[in-house]
Formats: C-alpha cells, sequence, structure tokens
C-alpha cells in the first residue's frame, strides 16, 4: 500500500525531531570538549523550530495517519506542544548545571531530544505495538538520563531503580496489551473499540489493568508510584524535572486515549477505577509528603498527588469543564512545576544541598529566587491568583459538572493537606534565619527559564483567556 | 473618575506597595512615607465615595463591568451598596492608622509595609467584588499576607499560628469554592455572577444542593467570623500577630465572614438560610457566652480582647440569623430588618472599638511594659491619664453602655432578633452582662487600685500612638450619640435585601 503524502506531512514534527537528534550525534562528534554547551543551543534552537509545524498544526481537523496507527488531533497537537516547549525550558536550565559535572555534556542534550521524540510518539500512538515501542523507547533513554551521573552513587541507584520498576511495569502493560488483541484480534486502537463490545467483562478487566500498570508507572500513580521519591532524588535535578513534566504529560496522553477510544464504547464502568485510583493517589501522595526533609523528594510526592489530581480529570473527562480541565492542569503544572524544579537546581548548585532546612532566609539572601518559589509553591497548592489554582478550579469544576462530588470533596481535602508541606518551604525561606548573608547566585540561562515559568504560572492564572481557547482547540479527540 | 473610582480604591494600595518594592534597601523613611502617603490617599478616595453614591438608592452604585475570562462567562464586575460602603471605608481608615502605628517597625520594613498594602487591596477587594470568581481571588489574596504578617513579626508562637490561621481559612476557601462551582452549573445560563445569582435562585427547587451549598459557604464564612467551634484559630493568631496585624485581623478579616453571610448566603441561598438558621442561631448564642466567658478568665490582656471578639461577632450572627430565620415572612420584615441593620452596625462598631482595643494593648505591650497580664498592673490611671481615658473609653464602648457604638449596635440586634427567636434573645441578653463584667473587672485591675511601681516612670500617648487612637474613640462618641448618618446607608441596603426574599 502507497503511503499518501499527507501522511508524511502529518508526522513532520516527528521527522524533524529524529532529524535534530541525528545531527546533534554528528555535531557532538567534531565539538571540542569545552564547547559542548554548543550542542544544547542547536537542540534549543531546533526544538523551537519544531514547535512551527506542531502550533500549525493547532486548528486543522483531526485525522490518522499510517493506516489508523498515529492520530495527528488537537489533543496530541497540545501535548507535543507541552512536551516540546518542556524540553525546551529544561536544556536551556541545565547548560550550567551540567557543565563541569560530567564530561559527556552533549550526549545528555541527545537524549533529552530523543526522549523528547518519544514522548511526542506516544502522545499520537493509536496503535498497542506502537504504543508499547513508544513507552519502551522513551524509558530506555529515561533510565540513561536518570542514572547519567555514573560516579555519584545515588544517580546510579536512581538509574537501575527506575529500570527494574520500570521493566517490571512495562512488562505487566505489554501483557495487559496481549489479552486486548486476543480478545479482539487488532493491535490499532480504533480498531479494537469496534469490536471489544463483545468482549467479555473479566477479561476486559483484566487486560485494562493490567495496562495500567505502564500507565500509572509512567505518571506515578499510585500503587506504581514506589520509583518515583528515590528516582527524582538520585537523579540530575534537571531530569527530575523533566521526568516530572513531561514524562508525565504523555503518560496522560495515552492513558487517555486509550480509555477514551478503547474503553469507552464498553459497558465496563472504568470512571469508577480511575475516580478510586485518583482519590489514593492524592491521599497516599500528600500525607508521604508531609514529613519529607528533602526538597526533590517532597515535590516526587507533590507528583503522586497531582497526577492524582490529574486524574480526577481523567475520571471526569466529558463536557466543556472536565475535558479542557486535564489540558488546563498540565498546562499550570508544566510551568508551575518546572519552576519550582529550576529553583531547587539553582539552590542545589549553589548550595550543594537538596535539604530544604538549608533554604533558610532564602528571601534575605536571593529575594528573587525566594519570591518565584513561593510563587511556584503557591500555585501548586492552588491559591489564586495563579495558575495551579485555575487548573484546579477547572478539574474541581469538571468533576461537580460529571456528578464526582465526592472526587471533588477529596480533592479539596487533599489540596488543604498540601498546604502544609509547600507551605513549609515558604516559611524555612521567609520566616527563618539566614545561616549566611552570602546571595544564591542563578546562571543567566537558567534565570531565563524562571523568567518563562514564572510569568506563565503567572499569566495562565490571571488572564487564562487565550489559554481557554488554546485548550478548546485541543479538546478535539479523535474518537470511535 | 467616577467610572473607575472602584477599581483606584482597590488597586491604589497594590500600586503603591509595588513602588515601595522598588525602593532602594535603607531608605526607611521613604518607603515608610510613600506607605503612608498611599493609604492616606486611598482613605481619601474612599471618603470621597460618599458624593457620587446616592444613600436613598437600593441596588449597587458606581458599577464597573468588563469582561475577564469571557468563555466560562467571568467578568471583572465591581459595585457598591450599603452595606459595603461603610466596610470599604472601614477598612481604608485602620490601615491608615495602623500604618500610623507601626511607624517604629525597622525589622524587614519593606516586606511589611508591601504586605499591608497588598492586604488592603484584597480586602477591599471582597467588600465590593459581583463575580464570584473574583471575589474568590481577593478572598485568597487577603489570606496569604496576613501569614507572612504573623510569621515574620509575630510573637513567640508564631509559626505555629501562623500556619493554623492559613490551614483553617483554607480549608474554609475550599469549602466555598466548591459551594461556588455548584451554584454556577446550576444556573441556566450559567454565570459567576452573584447579582445574576441572586435573581436566579438556581438552587431553589434542589433543597438537598441547596443545603449542601449553604454549608458549604458556611464553612467559610463561620471559619472567619469565626463562630463558635471554629473558633480556636482565633486566639493563637490574634496573640501572636503583631499589633497591627492583631487590628486587621480583628476589625475588618473578621467582618468578610459576617459580609459573605449577608452578601451570598443570605440573598443566594434563603431557603436553605431558613431551614438552618436555629442551628445558626444557636451557636451564635454560644459564641456570646462562651466568648465572654473565656474573656473572663484570661489572665493575658491580648487574649481577653481576642475572646471578646467571639463574643461581639455572635451577636452579629444573632442578627443575621434571626433575619434569616424570618425570611419570606411579611410579618417579620421589620424585626428581619432592624436585626440586620444591628448586625451591620454591630460589624463597624466592632470593627473600630476591637481596632481601637488591639492598638491600646499594643501601646502598652510592645514599647512600655512588655507584658500583657492583667494582673501585671494596677492604678495606671494616675500615671497614664490620656491611655487611660482611651482604654476605658474604649472597653466601656465594646460592653454596650449607652451613648457609645456599641449599644447602639447591640441594642437593635437584640431589639430585632427578640421578634424571631425570643427566648434565645433573652439568654444572648446575659451574654451582655458576662462581657460588661469582663471588661468592668478588667478595667478594675488595670487603672484602679493602688500604682505598681513597675510602672511608676512610663510615659503616657506619644504623638503618633495618639494620631492612631483619637479618631477611633472620637467615630465611638460620634455614632453613638448620633448614629443616624451610618444607619441610613446601611438601612437602605438591609431593608432591600429583606424584601429582596421571598
Amino acid at each position: 500500500m502507497p503511503i499518501p503524502p499527507e501522511d508524511l506531512w502529518a508526522l513532520a514534527p516527528e521527522f524533524w525531531l529524529t532529524g535534530l537528534g541525528l545531527l546533534l550525534i554528528l555535531l557532538d562528534l567534531f565539538t571540542d570538549r569545552s564547547r559542548k554547551g554548543i550542542v544544547g543551543w542547536i537542540a534549543i534552537a531546533g526544538l523551537l523550530l519544531s514547535l512551527l509545524p506542531i502550533l500549525a498544526m493547532l486548528g486543522q481537523p483531526a485525522r490518522t495517519a499510517f493506516f489508523n496507527t498515529y492520530a495527528v488531533d488537537g489533543f496530541a497537537v497540545f501535548f507535543k506542544a507541552i512536551i516540546v516547549g518542556s524540553t525546551i525550558l529544561v536544556i536551556l536550565a541545565a547548560t550550567d548545571y551540567f557543565r563541569g559535572q560530567t564530561s559527556y555534556e552533549g550526549e545528555l542534550y541527545i537524549l533529552l531530544v530523543f526522549t523528547a521524540l518519544g514522548l511526542v510518539l506516544m502522545a499520537g500512538s493509536a496503535d498497542l505495538i506502537l504504543l508499547a515501542l513508544a513507552i519502551e523507547f522513551v524509558s530506555l533513554t529515561s533510565y540513561v538520563l536518570a542514572g547519567y551521573f555514573k560516579t555519584d552513587a545515588k544517580s546510579t541507584e536512581a538509574g537501575i531503580k527506575y529500570f527494574l520498576f520500570g521493566a517490571g511495569a512495562t512488562a505487566v502493560m505489554i501483557y495487559g496489551f496481549s489479552i486486548l488483541y486476543g480478545l479482539t484480534g487488532e493491535t490499532g486502537l480504533y480498531a479494537i473499540a469496534e469490536r471489544i463490545r463483545t468482549a467479555p467483562q473479566p477479561a476486559l478487566v483484566v487486560g485494562l489493568s493490567l495496562s495500567l500498570a505502564g500507565f500509572g508507572f509512567k505518571i506515578s500513580m499510585v500503587p506504581f508510584h514506589q520509583w518515583t521519591p528515590d528516582v527524582y532524588e538520585g537523579a540530575p535535578t534537571p531530569i527530575a524535572a523533566y521526568l516530572s513534566v513531561a514524562s508525565k504529560a504523555a503518560g496522560f496522553a495515552a492513558l487517555v486515549r486509550l480509555l477514551l477510544v478503547t474503553f469507552a464504547p464498553t459497558g465496563f464502568d472504568w470512571v469508577t477505577l480511575i475516580a478510586g485510583l485518583a482519590a489514593v493517589s492524592m491521599t497516599v501522595g500528600n500525607l508521604l509528603a508531609l514529613p519529607q526533609g528533602n526538597i526533590k523528594r517532597m515535590l516526587a510526592y507533590s507528583s503522586i498527588s497531582h497526577a492524582g489530581f490529574l486524574l480526577i480529570a481523567v475520571a471526569a473527562f466529558r463536557g466543556d469543564f472536565g475535558t479542557p480541565g486535564l489540558l488546563m492542569y498540565i498546562l499550570a503544572y508544566t510551568f508551575t512545576n518546572l519552576g519550582a524544579f529550576f529553583v531547587a537546581m539553582a539552590v542545589g548548585q549553589r548550595l550543594g544541598s537538596d535539604v530544604i532546612a538549608d533554604y533558610a532566609g532564602l528571601a534575605q539572601r536571593s529575594p528573587w529566587l525566594a519570591l518565584l518559589m513561593l510563587f511556584f509553591m503557591l500555585s501548586l497548592t492552588g491559591i489564586p491568583p495563579l495558575a495551579g489554582f485555575f487548573g484546579k478550579f477547572y478539574i474541581l469544576g469538571g468533576a461537580i459538572n460529571n456528578g464526582l462530588l465526592w472526587l471533588a470533596i477529596v480533592g479539596i481535602v487533599n489540596s488543604v493537606i498540601s498546604l502544609y508541606y509547600y507551605v513549609n518551604v515558604i516559611r524555612v525561606m521567609y520566616l527563618l534565619p539566614a545561616t549566611s548573608p552570602e546571595p544564591v547566585r542563578e546562571p543567566p540561562a537558567l534565570r531565563v527559564a524562571l523568567g518563562i515559568t514564572a510569568l506563565g504560572t503567572l499569566i495562565v492564572g490571571l488572564f487564562p483567556q487565550p489559554f481557554i481557547n488554546l485548550v478548546g482547540t485541543a479538546t478535539l479527540l479523535l474518537r470511535f | 473618575m467616577e467610572r473607575y473610582v472602584l477599581t483606584i480604591t482597590v488597586f491604589l494600595p497594590l500600586l503603591g506597595g509595588l513602588i515601595v518594592l522598588l525602593i532602594p534597601r535603607g531608605n526607611d523613611r521613604v518607603m515608610k512615607q510613600v506607605a503612608l502617603i498611599t493609604a492616606a490617599l486611598t482613605f481619601l478616595v474612599s471618603v470621597w465615595l460618599l458624593w457620587p453614591f446616592d444613600i436613598g438608592r437600593q441596588g449597587m452604585q458606581l458599577e464597573e463591568r468588563y469582561l475577564w475570562i469571557p468563555g466560562i462567562g467571568i467578568n471583572y464586575h465591581l459595585g457598591l451598596d450599603g452595606l459595603s460602603l461603610p466596610l470599604v471605608i472601614l477598612t481604608t481608615l485602620l490601615t491608615l492608622l495602623s500604618i500610623v502605628y507601626s511607624w517604629r517597625i525597622d525589622m524587614r520594613l519593606k516586606e511589611y509595609l508591601f504586605l499591608f498594602l497588598l492586604l488592603e487591596t484584597g480586602m477591599l477587594g471582597v467588600f465590593v467584588s459581583l463575580d464570584f470568581f473574583l471575589f474568590y481571588v481577593f478572598w485568597e489574596v487577603s489570606l496569604v499576607p496576613m501569614y507572612f504578617l504573623i510569621g515574620i513579626w509575630g510573637g513567640p508562637r508564631r509559626e505555629y499560628a501562623a500556619i493554623k490561621f492559613f490551614l483553617y481559612t483554607l480549608i474554609g476557601s475550599l469549602a466555598m469554592l466548591l459551594a461556588i462551582l455548584v451554584l454556577y452549573f446550576n444556573a441556566e445560563p450559567r454565570t459567576f455572577g452573584m447579582l445574576e445569582l441572586i435573581r436566579q435562585q438556581p438552587l431553589a427547587r434542589l433543597p438537598a444542593l441547596a443545603g449542601l451549598a449553604f454549608w458549604g459557604f458556611f464553612l467559610a464564612f463561620a471559619i472567619k467570623v469565626p463562630m463558635w467551634p471554629f473558633h480556636t484559630w482565633l486566639p493563637d493568631a490574634h496573640v501572636e500577630a503583631p499589633t497591627a496585624g492583631s487590628v486587621i485581623l480583628a476589625a475588618i478579616l473578621l467582618k468578610m465572614g459576617t459580609y459573605g453571610f449577608l452578601r451570598i448566603s443570605l440573598p443566594m441561598l434563603p431557603e436553605a438560610f431558613k431551614q438552618y438558621a436555629p442551628i445558626v442561631a444557636v451557636l451564635a448564642l454560644i459564641g456570646i457566652v462562651y466568648g465572654a466567658l473565656v474573656a473572663m478568665a484570661q489572665p493575658d490582656l491580648k487574649k481577653l480582647v481576642a475572646y471578646s471578639s467571639v463574643n461581639h461577632m455572635g451577636y452579629v450572627m444573632l442578627g443575621i440569623a434571626a433575619a434569616a430565620a424570618a425570611a419570606g415572612d411579611a410579618a417579620k420584615a421589620t424585626s428581619a430588618t432592624i436585626a440586620l441593620n444591628g448586625a451591620v452596625f454591630e460589624m463597624i462598631a466592632h470593627g473600630i472599638i476591637t481596632g481601637a482595643l488591639f492598638l491600646i494593648v499594643g501601646v502598652i505591650y510592645d514599647y512600655r511594659a512588655h507584658t500583657r497580664g492583667v494582673d501585671d498592673f494596677g492604678g495606671l490611671w494616675a500615671r497614664l491619664p490620656t491611655y487611660s481615658g482611651i482604654t476605658i473609653l474604649a472597653m466601656l464602648a465594646s460592653l454596650g453602655l449607652p451613648a457609645l457604638m456599641g449599644f447602639v449596635a447591640e441594642f437593635l440586634v437584640f431589639v430585632g432578633s427578640f421578634g424571631v427567636f425570643p427566648e434565645l434573645t433573652v439568654v444572648a441578653v446575659f451574654g451582655v452582662l458576662f462581657s460588661a463584667a469582663m471588661f468592668l473587672w478588667t478595667i478594675q485591675r488595670i487603672f484602679l487600685g493602688p500604682l505598681n511601681e513597675r510602672w511608676a516612670k512610663l510615659p503616657d500617648l506619644d504623638l503618633r500612638e495618639a494620631i492612631a487612637l483619637v479618631p477611633l474613640a472620637a467615630v465611638m462618641i460620634v455614632f453613638g450619640v448620633y448614629p443616624r448618618p451610618l444607619l441610613d446607608v446601611i438601612n437602605i441596603a438591609m431593608s432591600s435585601l429583606v424584601s429582596g426574599i421571598k
């Protein structure tokens, strides 16, 4: 069968990213060790250019490419933009961080670009095999990234742990996929949807539950979350930031597509299952975040609870609040969580510590850094007029609108719990005296990245209308 | 100017605060001057509101309305009526006096002044917002600065008090957010406009949801008021907060709760409120008696004033609950109006009187005796005549002595609520006895009797303290003797509120 040329055009961003990655490999070979930063800058430029075809696709009608295996709809395009955008920000923030810490600086940018490619593929996959391949691809590069500091025991541990958990989760997921295939004889999500109506209920439950393991691992959903704190703590901070945002976003994209395309036609009540998982993830993540003394571990547990909050949106993915709710929250969370990690990066780099107690008096030492962290912490709590609040507002609205009031109540109880550990960071920065008057200076590139995330956090909260429009075009999920 | 005057009033403090932030470190004097000028200008603008404001007209005035987030029907909508106008002026007046009082603060001055002005913007915004989303934003904006004011400039247990305050109020806020969303999704067409929701009564036929929304709002407002048993954050916050923070907390932040009951619960969910009004009234009554009794037992002057707030806010809530119970009953409309007039008058009176009382405690504690123990003093009248005179005046006003502001308020509340809840009102009147006993006993212990020799050298009020206190004392007397101008403003709003509830 010949491939129509429109299909190739529809994959322009993916091709571009592949080409960019290959080009960077070559470039890295011929770059002097002291000037590897160039690879990073070219990566940023290339990623920025890849946003052009992605954004150009935003308003276009939804379609599939390559014989219904790859969806190109507003939903996927939105996630692609989030993934590429966060990759740019992470590289921008990390250039200074990696210099001197590793002699393999160039490869790191290359791996990040390839991870972005894998994540983009995850967001668009409409076929179980392609989905499994994309997830595996992302996992492989992520394992390497998490364990990148070979001489650092914690980083190595993070890599190994991530690998072991990931391998297990993927195996279980693929087993689940095989059950779905066995039930229907198809691998394409749209084709499965056509036949799944007649499938026996118990087999469906098993198939879905096993598949959830893989997604649950990627989005750090309870009970597949155990790797998160150790990996976030051990991995280089920019990588932890990346995993907490881009990897999670892509996981949600794939999960929502699988659930809505494949399972919506069955009579199976997956909404209750997801709602239950949402409640458990939020609560467990929040309660475990309370006693954390390390900022990266705290952010890890907080990211588990945010995964739970996002699952509310998955359960309520209907109507004019529920559907945009997920996307709005992801947008807000991307800016805010990246920002929080970037502050942790700046402080960790200068003080050599990720312990929250060492943030004492940061408001005196570096007022701007402390102020931004204040914004990010309040936004993660959901205090208006910051982005995080607007995301929560949408998700709670969606839950109420879809008859999940109990889940909304669990959500607000959890928001109150989360205030305690977010405010703890604020308390240490503002209420405690500084141990040394020396300011914590952040490198200029990181400053730009911080500025972008802070602006995003403010603007999404204060003037959300353009983002509502954007998200509105992105809710177009190609269904069966 | 008239078209934008509310926006100017609300955001002028924030603008001044941002200017303070831009002043380089070390220029303490300039920062204070900028903050003072900002607060004074805001006060003047808010007083100027009296001219364009037509006292005889019902409904909202000086409205401003622009699209903000049109995608989900959120507007930037401000307006002023007889309920919000006095609260706006109270806010600007007390912020101004607090900044005058805070002149001697030197620790982290820039942040202090910025937070104070940001807080003012938040509070003013709450009182003039007519869109729920906007209301919620301002409601939360007023939360964060107070956390810092308690946490950074507070007393020894400041961190505990600050986080307790933050957690309690956030629980309330989020419950309110749920209630707002329930209202929004049941409105047709969906809207966050408060006036539109009052007109639509979206939950009139859905008693279960109306009950849920009512309790959601109730939690938010009752924690803020605070009503018994949600009051436990208050003594901690008040005692630990710096003097000016306590003033703002008692005089204005607490009013946000009762304002919510009047602006939202009563007109938007009248049936549900009517149904649960007896519960609210009983809680208010417990607050009255409990607040007075606990205050009497306090050895700490600041805690004493804090608990007297629980007592006084109980009167406000009794009046509101009485009006809610009388909703839709034409025979009781007069009682309801009187009770509401009393409740709003008490809000203003409590703001003035308790604001003054916290300043008074600050004067003796911050810069003179450094102790607040009621029993540590004695015979101060002979040493500090001006200070003692103003204190005794404020305490008498607080206990409800006729010809002072507190009396008018309590009298109206009792007259109004007697027509609805006669038995409860009789008990509440006994609450007045307790608070009278409490304040008289306090006056006796601090100002009368033999002079404690430790305090033989204390100086009397200095000029700045006098500037902060004398206006409040004057207001207590003026509106105590001649409450009519203030009551006229309140009355139109309250009678239209009562007649609007079907």
